[in-house]
């Protein structure tokens, strides 16, 4: 049986990357606990509209743990605490309890200024995708899906690395502000297949040369990122990204 | 250059200079031991070392090898700094798996340097440095500077000496507990199954490479150099 339960919000609203930004509290009365994290969101801005106030701004948009647009750093965890490893939109408030006070930050970094409250521009990531996340291939009709073996343990390991969605969690956690997960899940998601090795150490280099020049931070091997990995992807692949670019460096 | 202008890079240059030091101090702890044993044999050693050419280079060696890590250490922490920006979290909620040490490296460091300066200052200006300009005689007693036992049976007279080195050796193994492992993540000599390999193996090595050390400041100190 869904329960209500009363809490303490406190939200961050800042107005643009310049601002200083500060909390608003709010106290959020009977939200069921089978709300959504999100959905208890939309509950406090529908009640900040009817009283003629701004909403709070904060990213989401599949709501159902695929996309990465989600981003919150609530109670101290990205994307908040969850068992297994969540997204904020697949959080729900079954996870709080009554009286609690819940603390949403957006994700703070360098590398991610914030556009308005808990909203933070992550086009960092996309820069350092298209610096070398992809393969060449002409294109035309597609060959047989069988004419290029791939060991079982290879293919889904090279799957568990796609999964990572971008999201800028593992920046988030980190203390050095480093995307180091995110650029080695993407590395590992080709580097594991045959279709993918021709450009190997291109990609290494390239997507490593712009994730140092978007200022992001040199890893230390906490592992602070793969605690909190909605995709639970491990620092192994950062090992495999160290290797694919030390590998490419000295072939250089 | 790869190794300076990149980040994976810089932390190659922190990994082999660290592994470089990790096989210095198993070497010094293997030579330390043997003043437990017998202090004139000790001696036989610093004898040998003393300000030979070969000890002298070796000496230099290490001293760029110490160079290299602190220097790399403070450029990868303001960078780490920065890349953080100047917004901190309210509240923040340390992941269980993370471990202290991890987060502390370059705190551990700072105090690794200070007991590695109280150390040279009580051993190599009275040894090495000694031999070279004071015509072979410790400046902080009347003993040769090659008779290493009698110095550290001096050193460790004081108890506050054996407080002060037993904490810097705590130090130095948080740092080395995280640094092994991590050195060879940062290599890329690391996967799902080595990670335990590593890590298990790591604490194995450094934490007996510590005891060594250690059994020597402790055994001086109650027993006064038994061996001696």
């Amino acid at each position: 049986m869904a329960k209500n339960i009363s809490f303490t919000l406190k939200y961050w609203k800042q107005n643009g990357p310049k601002d200083a930004g500060h909390f608003d509290m709010r106290e959020m009365k009977d939200i069921p606990d089978d709300t959504s994290f999100l959905e208890m969101l939309d509950i406090l801005n529908e009640e900040l509209v009817a009283e003629g106030k701004e909403p709070f701004v904060f990213d989401h948009d599949c709501r159902e743990g695929i996309c990465g647009m989600c981003s919150l750093y609530i109670n101290g965890t990205p994307h908040g605490k969850t068992a297994t490893g969540a997204t904020t939109c697949q959080l729900y408030m079954r996870r709080f309890n009554d009286g609690d006070v819940i603390t949403v930050e957006p994700w703070r970094s360098a590398a991610f200024p914030v556009i308005k409250d808990c909203m933070v521009d992550r086009s960092a990531f996309d820069k350092i995708q298209a610096a070398g996340g992809y393969i060449t291939v002409r294109t035309g009709a597609p060959q047989d899906a069988n004419a290029i073996l791939i060991p079982k343990q290879d293919a889904d390991e090279a799957m568990d690395c796609a999964t990572c969605i971008g999201c800028g969690a593992c920046v988030a956690a980190c203390k050095n502000g480093s995307a180091m997960l995110f650029v080695s899940s993407k590395v590992s998601q080709f580097a594991l297949l045959p279709q993918g090795r021709p450009e190997a150490a291109k990609r290494a280099k390239a997507m490593v040369a712009k994730m140092d020049e978007l200022g992001f931070g040199n890893c230390t091997n906490t592992r602070a990122c793969e605690a909190v990995c909605p995709k639970n992807e491990t620092v192994a692949n950062i090992a495999r990204l160290n290797r694919e670019f030390i590998k490419a460096k000295l072939h250089d | 250059m790869w190794l300076t202008n990149s980040s994976i890079g810089r932390k190659v240059l922190m990994s082999v200079t660290g592994i470089a030091l990790i096989l210095f101090l198993t070497f010094h702890a293997c030579m330390n031991v043997v003043a437990l044993i017998d202090g004139d044999a000790y001696n036989t050693v610093c004898s040998a070392l003393g300000a030979n050419w070969y000890a002298v280079v070796a000496t230099v060696a290490l001293a760029v090898l110490v160079v290299i890590h602190f220097v790399y250490a403070i450029i990868l922490t303001l960078q780490n700094r920065k890349a953080r920006g100047s917004n901190r979290y309210a509240v923040t909620d340390k992941p269980a798996k993370v471990e202290w040490a991890s987060q502390n490296m370059f705190v551990l460091g700072v105090i690794v340097v200070l007991g590695l300066l109280l150390h040279l200052w009580n051993f190599w200006f009275n040894m090495m440095f000694a031999e070279m300009v004071n015509g072979g005689y410790a400046f902080v007693a009347d003993v040769p500077a090659h008779d290493g036992a009698a110095l550290i049976a001096l050193t460790f007279s004081n108890p506050i000496y054996t407080v002060i080195y037993l904490v810097w050796f705590v130090a130095l193994w948080f740092h080395l507990t995280h640094g092994f492992w991590s050195a060879f993540q940062t290599l890329g000599l690391n996967n799902k199954v080595w990670f335990c390999r590593w890590k298990a193996i790591g604490t194995a090595y450094v934490t007996i490479v510590m005891l060594l050390f250690a059994a020597v400041a402790i055994g001086y100190t109650c027993c006064g150099g038994i061996a001696a």
